[in-house]
């Protein structure tokens, strides 16, 4: 398993979640850096992300939207708060509507991401802090309706190799 | 905190409930709809293409498994998620940690992958 850690606090709204993997520390940075690379894993297979612009500095924005499996297009925006290259990036993720613009009534989460050497391999601890249950909730219905499906599919693929 | 530690400590019936009666897409969808404030079991039936009684069967067993509440009210059969505010969140971020969980195999792949290499022929 690539995930090493998961601590959960119910009470402060907040998840922590630490994952290794077998790449340097610069390497796994990439993936937060490059939206193309960012694609690749931030939506599931049925439900990809595309991001759209993506200005990847301190107070820089990003404006993204997945793509549901019956064609719905939820959008969501970035805003980075912290970008300390290749071990910390800080950003606040929220909603907005077709035309692009936040709905600030719907909340938004903080990510704080860390990056580190453990030894050969590159820990990364994303710690999310949601503002209330309703808002937890309408962020995972953005891309986790097909969540059951999708995760059988991937079994599918890890198993086939 | 003696009340957070039974919360806590849930038999397995209870967790096979509610894992039961999470694993179905409608539930699933009554249990949000529910949560942004109460409904009436008719008014949920008007969102599925099924009968006020197979919604009122799923209501039962999102009942059973305490993740929502019934109320008399009137005529009407009010349906609320339960006020247990910590259950929801602790099942909310269970969901978050599952999404987590399927990044992070992910990103495993991506890294995995050579550069160039962009069609991975599957052994």
């Amino acid at each position: 398993m690539t995930v090493t850690s998961s601590i959960k606090s119910p009470e402060a709204l907040t998840l922590a979640i630490t994952a290794e993997f077998p790449a340097a520390v610069e390497r796994v940075w990439q993936i937060w850096e490059d939206p193309r690379q960012l694609e690749r894993w931030w939506g599931p297979p049925t439900y990809p992300a595309t991001f759209e612009d993506y200005d990847f500095r301190p107070g820089g924005e990003a404006a993204y939207y997945m793509t549901g499996p019956d064609g719905s297009k939820p959008r969501g925006w970035w805003e980075f708060t912290a970008i300390d290259g290749p071990t910390r990036l800080e950003l606040n993720d929220g909603f907005a509507d077709d035309a692009g613009n936040r709905i600030a009534d719907m909340g938004q989460a903080l990510m704080a991401v860390s990056i580190a050497d453990a030894g050969g391999r590159t820990a990364m601890t994303i710690t999310t802090t949601f503002e209330s249950t309703e808002q937890m909730q309408k962020m995972l219905e953005m891309g986790m309706e097909e969540g059951m499906g999708l995760a059988m599919g991937q079994i599918d693929a890890i198993l086939a190799e | 905190m003696c009340n957070q530690m039974v919360v806590d400590q849930l038999s397995e019936d209870a967790v096979d409930r509610l894992f039961q009666a999470l694993s179905d897409a409608t539930r699933r969808d009554i249990v949000r709809r529910v949560s942004a404030g109460p409904m009436s079991v008719s008014g949920l039936a008007t969102f599925y293409a099924m009968s006020f009684a197979a919604v009122q069967k799923h209501v039962a067993v999102l009942e059973r498994a305490t993740l929502v509440t019934k109320e008399k009210r009137g005529r009407e059969q009010l349906v609320q998620a339960n006020p247990d505010g910590l259950a929801l969140a602790r099942r909310l971020l269970d969901e978050y940690e599952d999404i987590w969980r399927q990044r992070a195999a992910r990103i495993t792949d991506l890294l995995g992958d050579v550069p160039g290499a962009e069609a991975k022929e599957p052994s």
